[in-house]
């Protein structure tokens, strides 16, 4: 048998709604990974990607320091580069902030929210420092597919992995492309 | 051929006297996509989603009168590609986050996207910051969705005799405004019933307490592409309107 292809996933400023959605695929992951070798994901617990990985997927938008560091570490690893779901493609939900200035975010959650006891806007250096707008991750690095959706259905993850490991351009179906 | 004939990607299409291209295409069934054509109101070539070739050039279909052995290429794939880049700019420029928007599933600007296959943004993002109107009691007005396809403000002064809306500004600074003395919708004359209020092909202006009455799944677009709902219904339309 051929060796197998190596994938990795992540999520950046993304609710791991994306990874949930890919978990539907149910028990084809079983079928899957006699295709695939889980790496770098928070599936496996793997924290770095190995040097050279198959497909990489990332979840998410680029909102904060070490976004950008996983970001390029993602893309520096992996062969090809997805960008999965709406906040990777387009910052989605999170980006929301873009309109309020990085400042007055952070003063409505730690200074002047309703309910907040002890007021402190938190910087440790263990916490990555937040970028003042929330990017797609096209605007940091080359990416090579896009799969909408928020989340992309169970059977959209299934049918563009699949299409990639038979050496196809993956393509989805009407019904199996959503933005929402 | 008879009199009065034109090709749409090799077939023949009858036409009358004084249509347009897209006039005459809806008559014989056949999808030139658009976003700001309506068969009530009068064409004005905002969206340029009905570019078409006409003997070799590019044309908005919704405005160019149709003229007897016109070559029309519609359905092809340097003009998809080029709708899709029109669509993708449309996305940018705006702040269309459909997870959030109780339009998705029935948006045009949506449903287009989808069938000219637009997996992604291409551009950078600008996310304009744009106003928000809640003041009305039945209808909200959410400028971030607004594309600028004037079907509002057309429906407004031809159909409702109102003037309710207008465009403002220039380029990147395009805004929708409210004809009333505080420029808020409460104070306009606008009614839940009025075509205005009704038009919109995207999110922008919308019925208030309506927006989930049917669940994401079963909306129009979620399973049938936008050619084969647009040509059911407005050749209709098209008929009822124009003979």
């Amino acid at each position: 048998m051929a060796e197998k292809l190596k994938i990795a996933t992540t999520s950046l400023g993304g609710c791991f709604g994306c990874h949930m959605s890919f978990l539907d695929i149910d028990e084809r992951i079983v079928d899957l990974v006699d295709i695939f070798q889980f790496d770098r994901s928070p599936l496996t617990d793997i924290k770095h990607c190995s040097e050279y990985v198959d497909v990489g997927l990332i979840e998410g938008g680029v909102c904060n320091s070490e976004n950008v560091h996983t970001l390029r570490e993602f893309r520096k690893s992996c062969k090809v580069l997805v960008a999965v779901g709406a906040c990777a493609i387009n910052g989605g939900l999170p980006a929301m902030r873009n309109f309020v200035p990085l400042e007055e975010c952070l003063a409505e959650s730690y200074l002047t929210g309703e309910g907040i006891v002890n007021p402190q806007i938190p910087s440790d250096v263990e916490l990555p420092l937040l970028l003042d707008k929330v990017h797609p991750i096209h605007e940091l690095v080359k990416v090579d597919y896009f799969l909408p959706g928020c989340p992309p259905s169970g059977n959209a993850f299934w049918r563009f992995l699949t299409d990639l490991a038979a050496g196809q351009t993956p393509t989805l179906p009407y019904g199996l492309v959503h933005y929402d | 051929m008879s009199k009065n004939t034109l090709t749409i990607d090799g077939k023949p299409v009858q036409f009358k006297e004084g249509e347009t291209i897209m006039e005459a295409a809806t008559r014989a069934g056949i999808y030139i996509p658009h976003l700001c054509h309506d068969p009530e109101l009068e064409p004005q070539g905002n969206c340029k989603m009905c570019e078409v070739k006409v003997n070799g050039r590019n044309c908005s279909a919704c405005t160019f009168p149709a003229a007897e052995g016109q070559k029309v290429l519609n359905n092809t794939k340097e003009l998809n590609e080029n709708r899709r880049i029109i669509v993708q700019m449309l996305f940018v420029e705006g702040n269309h986050l459909c997870p959030g928007c109780e339009k998705s599933g029935n948006c045009k600007l949506q449903a287009i996207a989808y069938s000219v296959g637009m997996m992604d943004y291409r551009f950078p993002l600008i996310y304009p910051k744009r106003e928000m109107d809640s003041s009305h009691p039945d209808i909200l007005l959410d400028r971030n969705r607004c594309i600028f396809c004037e079907m509002c403000v057309r429906a407004g002064r031809e159909v409702d005799g109102k003037d309710v809306f207008a465009i403002s500004g220039r380029g990147i600074g395009n805004h929708l405004i409210v004809n009333s003395p505080s420029g808020l919708l409460k104070d306009s004359q606008l009614e839940v019933t009025d075509k205005a209020a009704n038009v919109c092909p995207v999110g922008a202006i919308i019925i208030k307490r309506h927006g989930f009455e049917i669940p994401i799944g079963q909306r129009i677009y979620d399973n049938k592409q936008i050619g084969e709902v647009s040509v059911a219904t407005e050749k209709v339309l098209e008929e009822k309107i124009h003979g």
